[in-house]
């Protein structure tokens, strides 16, 4: 009997930590970013993605079985002196990162451990686009002004805001808080911009980028992606900031 | 013969000293990834540690900036000046492991005349590593629909712990303050 019901405290502490993620089917789909630098729509393969951002308490949990993820243990090449600096220790979140709040103060090393650590990855930019641009009835709500000033909306809002919890309304793939919640990673944050065929260009920078296509934004009325492509694009791996968080994806 | 002895005796110790020491947090070698070099054989990133090197990212099929950067490589490595200090290691690592393997590597290292030493031609196990060895040195890159890249173009100077002691963006020709901060970091070895 006690076997019974250690097996089933077992499953429900199972059942309890393991992450939701929700299938995305295969698409062509028009980026901000265009595949070739022109115009090409990006192909898409089926892949999960985590209905929720990672929260505090799952990343808790995490660096309490993997030790060299833990606040104080972490070198500098891989996360800045920033990181999980709101938590009160390297073992206790405290009042200043709630359990059901994203995790955020996290470099992208960071985020990719924890995502291996539960079989998955980071989304490509292509993916987190994809799957952000869905509202609750349609896959692709971009097309729509309303749509874009809501997204817009939390851009403008003071980044003093306090943070919510996890738990926004989910998309037509039942997907949550991709807009309007925090920043996320992706895995090539550090491939969004690189631009400018420099071939054509004079002066210093000539040879900064080398490459056939210059990477070109579409959609100038979608200000609310562009941004999060400047903003990620901007970043350095190590970096953490106060509102940049991450979810994971699987490869179906 | 005494000498060799002599030095090889210095070289135990300097390695053993190294490996007493902790490795700075800073230190790019914090990142654990394997690298593959144009012999085939693998080491840890980390292994390169001890070494003052200018590293740079690259893939053999691009034919624009990247013979510049192996190019601009070469032609600094010439201008330092550092009498009597270690040699200046030579690293290039390719952001296309799925096409660059050791044998396109080393193909490519004879066809452009860069002798190991000092030159290592490398690459990484898997797409994903090259990926964060790119983050953690700083360097973009985006891989277009036909196969080809699109890279920033850098050349970083690591000192002998692994931290990024300068880096530049001239490529095409000689940056003096790279072959200076070169050869002040070869002096503070």
């Amino acid at each position: 009997m006690r076997a019974v019901l250690l097996i089933a405290g077992l499953l429900a502490g199972l059942s309890a930590a393991a992450a939701d993620y929700a299938p995305l089917p295969a698409a062509v789909f028009n980026s901000v970013l265009p595949a070739d630098g022109k115009s090409a729509p990006a192909r898409m393969a089926p892949f999960a993605m985590r209905v929720e951002p990672v929260t505090n308490d799952e990343y808790l949990a995490f660096v309490q079985t993997h030790p060299a993820w833990r606040k104080g243990n972490v070198p500098a090449a891989l996360a800045d002196a920033g990181y999980l600096s709101h938590w009160n220790s390297a073992s206790v979140l405290g009042s200043h990162a709630l359990p059901e709040q994203p995790v955020t103060r996290v470099s992208w090393f960071a985020a990719q451990a924890f995502c291996e650590s539960e079989q998955a990855r980071l989304p490509t930019w292509y993916e987190w686009e994809y799957a952000a641009a869905a509202d609750s009835t349609r896959t692709d709500a971009r097309a729509d002004a309303q749509w874009r000033e809501r997204v817009l909306d939390w851009y403008g809002r003071p980044s003093s805001t306090t943070l919510a919890d996890i738990g926004g309304d989910a998309n037509v793939y039942g997907v949550r808080d991709l807009n309007g919640l925090v920043w996320e990673w992706v895995d090539d944050f550090n491939a969004l911009l690189v631009s400018a065929d420099s071939r054509d260009q004079n002066g210093a920078d000539t040879t900064k980028f080398c490459g056939a296509g210059a990477a070109t934004l579409q959609q100038k009325e979608n200000y609310a992606t562009l941004m999060r492509v400047a903003m990620l694009s901007a970043l350095k791996a190590s970096d953490t900031t106060r509102a940049l968080g991450f979810r994971c994806v699987r490869t179906l | 013969m005494k000498r060799l002895l002599l030095g090889m005796l210095l070289l135990l110790g300097a390695g053993h000293a190294v490996a007493e020491t902790p490795l700075p947090g800073t230190s790019v070698y914090q990142l654990d990834v394997g690298l593959i070099d144009q012999q085939g054989h693998g080491w840890p990133w980390a292994d390169r540690r001890g070494q003052v090197q200018i590293v740079s990212m690259f893939y053999t099929s691009c034919s624009m900036v990247c013979p510049m950067i192996v190019d601009t490589m070469k032609l600094t490595a010439q201008a330092v000046h550092a009498p009597g200090h270690a040699p200046l290691s030579l690293l290039l690592v390719s952001f296309d492991p799925a096409r660059d393997t050791a044998s396109v590597l080393r193909d490519y290292a004879q066809r452009r005349h860069l002798p190991s030493p000092p030159w290592m031609l490398a690459r990484t196990e898997s797409p994903a590593a090259a990926r964060q060895l790119a983050a953690v040195l700083g360097l973009q890159y985006r891989q277009l629909p036909d196969g080809d890249f699109n890279h920033s173009s850098e050349l970083i100077l690591l000192d002998a712990e692994g931290r990024v002691a300068a880096r530049t963006s001239v490529i095409g020709r000689l940056d003096p303050e790279f072959v200076h901060a070169i050869e002040r970091t070869l002096a503070d070895q």
